[in-house]
């Protein structure tokens, strides 16, 4: 078997330790793991397009709340229909597996309609108008009414647990990296290096730009389902350009095109705030002074190394 | 001889400056060809108009008989036309290796879905695309730096890369943009046999821009020679040389001294 296939299968073993063994851990602690695992599977996808094709999208919370939303109307909406008022777990997990593809699904497909016109764009545009797209997509969840409107959606039912969140960062860093370190995937790379070279040896760099956009949006609705039947509501303001940004420092901070940095860094970034939690106010100046220093000290990311020859 | 790329009266303006000026040139199979001229006399922007970069504001550029206007640069890529670049582009933060590999995706047996599943198929496909990139490398001594990153190379090999570059996407036709600039005479003499020997190997066309009138006199078969944008002389390395026109816009009087200068 393929290495990164094994390591896949470990991966998804260790998840289904963990949750056999969730009774005997403490709630806070598996709720802090959730969060942490949402910011992982945001920043690793994101990471495909700032940080390997190097297009600086700042929309990516934008795509998490189409999988939110989307993902929380099928089990709000159509799971009773389906299955009854009180399902069973299976039918549950079930629901809820569907739902998250859907919700995956359409994030993907809302990154292919943003994409297409706007990665024609360079830099600051591009970030520009991915912003601009974050803000319309809140802007319209907020008049949707069904959905809830401004004050958001409520009685989602809790159905994200340690398993699905672990099962899903696992499945995330697997398709990046496996996507990326092969003769395809070195096509990212170079369209982040050089776009004229690019194209002059024969690779379709909006097209892979493309790509790498609806990936990464794919995997931002599945995080905003996750988040938001782990919240159990959802509100448009959660999903405005400061989460966007949010999940931007942890690419940079773990060093962009570094799959495992950007996992450090998604650690780092979700735990210091819980740390810092005990000094209240102070918390965000403290986060935003870190984050300063951090930048300062290791500009080229904090945890960009080179693991032997393969580039992560 | 079969014709590979005709140009047909091609002409680009940029605002009021006409960098080629009605251009009428052919290359058939398997030729090699020079581009020369003074600085600023529009040889770049020849390749920048062969490889789709620019589209011509007047005349043609087609390759076996097909008009390229409208193309994609890298769909003209796919029909056959390489270039290298007059101010080296590799991919910095690739490796060597992985610069030539990269350039293989043309050919690529495996779909991009592949790379998640990876049955036996696709890791055949990628093995086979590391041996061919492997044995280009070989062929321009650049396998000792498989795994370094590209832009550590010494200035000359990094040119060699991206000729090795070239030759991952199958070309028939090469363009080839100063590859000796910087190079000193003995890489220059081991540049020119290497170009032979890749046009005999691949069966490759090559068009050659160049300033060291030691490589261009003594690789090319035949050279066009471009002032003003315009072409004014085409001929054998010879005739070039006693040229009055040639002499007079570009290579002096005096052109022996030219020739062992550059
Ligand atoms: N995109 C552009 N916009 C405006 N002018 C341009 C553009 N590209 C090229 N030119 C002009 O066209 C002319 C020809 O340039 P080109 O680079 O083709 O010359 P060259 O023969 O390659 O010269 P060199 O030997 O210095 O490389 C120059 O005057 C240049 O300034
Ligand atoms: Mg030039």
């Amino acid at each position: 078997m393929p290495r990164p296939h094994l390591l896949l299968l470990l991966g998804f073993a260790f998840a289904a330790g963990i949750s056999a063994l969730s009774d005997r851990i403490d709630p806070y602690f598996l709720d802090v793991m959730t969060g942490i695992g949402i910011n992982v599977i945001l920043a690793v996808s994101l990471n495909l397009v700032n940080g390997h094709t190097g297009q600086f999208s700042l929309g990516h919370a934008g795509f998490m709340a189409v999988g939110a939303y989307l993902s929380a109307a099928v089990t709000v909406f159509l799971g009773p229909r389906l299955l009854g008022d009180e399902p069973g777990l299976v039918a549950q997990n079930a629901i809820f597996l569907a739902a998250l593809v859907a919700g995956g699904l359409s994030a993907a497909f809302a990154g292919l309609l943003v994409g297409i016109p706007s990665l024609r764009l360079k830099g600051d545009y591009l970030a520009l108008v991915t912003l601009g797209f974050g803000e319309i997509i809140r802007v319209i969840f907020q008049n949707v009414e069904v959905l809830g409107g401004a004050l958001g959606l409520n009685g989602i039912p809790y159905y994200t647990n340690i398993f699905w969140v672990i099962g899903f960062v696992v499945l995330t860093i697997f398709v990046i990296i496996c996507v990326v370190n092969s003769t395809y995937g070195r096509g990212f790379i170079a369209t982040h290096d050089d776009e004229i070279a690019s194209e002059a040896i024969g690779l379709n760099t909006t097209r892979y730009k493309i790509v790498a956009f609806v990936i990464g949006a794919f995997f931002a609705g599945i995080a905003g389902g996750l988040y938001g039947h782990f919240k159990m509501t959802i509100t448009p303001t959660g999903f405005d350009f400061t989460k966007s940004i949010e999940i931007v420092v942890m690419v940079i901070l773990g060093g962009m095109g570094n799959t495992i940095g950007v996992v450090l860094a998604a650690v780092l970034l979700t735990l210091l705030p819980e740390v810092l939690r005990p000094i209240a106010e102070y918390r965000m100046i403290l986060y935003s002074f870190m984050l300063i220093v951090l930048m300062i000290l290791r500009p080229q990311g904090l945890f960009n190394f080179k693991f032997g020859k393969t580039r992560f | 001889m079969a014709t590979l790329l005709q140009l047909h009266q091609a002409t680009i303006r940029f605002g009021g400056l006409t960098a080629v000026n009605a251009v009428d040139f052919t290359i058939g199979e398997n030729e090699l060809c020079g581009l020369i001229g003074p600085n600023g006399a529009g040889k770049t922007t020849v390749f920048n108009l062969i490889t789709g970069v620019y589209q011509p504001t007047d005349g043609t550029v087609s390759f076996r008989g097909r008009n390229l206007a409208g193309l994609k640069v890298h769909s003209i890529v796919e029909l056959g036309i390489a270039r290298t670049f007059q101010n080296i582009r590799l991919f910095g933060s690739l490796s060597v290796f992985d610069n030539v590999r990269a350039a293989c995706n043309l050919h690529r047996g495996s779909s991009p879905f592949q790379t998640l599943v990876r049955l036996a198929s696709y890791q055949g496909d990628e093995a086979a695309i590391a041996r061919r990139a492997e044995e280009l490398l070989d062929i321009f001594n650049l396998r000792r730096f498989r795994d370094a990153p590209a832009k550590s190379l010494p200035y000359g090999e990094q040119r060699r890369l991206e000729i090795v570059r070239c030759l991952a996407t199958k070309p028939q036709l090469l363009l080839l943009d100063e590859p000796a600039a910087g190079m000193n005479p003995s890489e220059k003499i081991e540049l020119i046999r290497l170009i032979q020997q890749i046009k005999t190997q691949f069966g490759l066309s090559i068009l050659l821009v160049e300033h060291s009138m030691k490589v261009v006199m003594g690789a090319c078969e035949r050279i066009a020679v471009l002032d003003y944008g315009m072409k004014i002389a085409e001929g054998t390395p010879a005739e070039i040389q006693r040229d009055r026109k040639v002499i007079e816009a570009y290579l002096g009087e005096d052109h022996g001294t030219n020739l062992s200068h550059h």
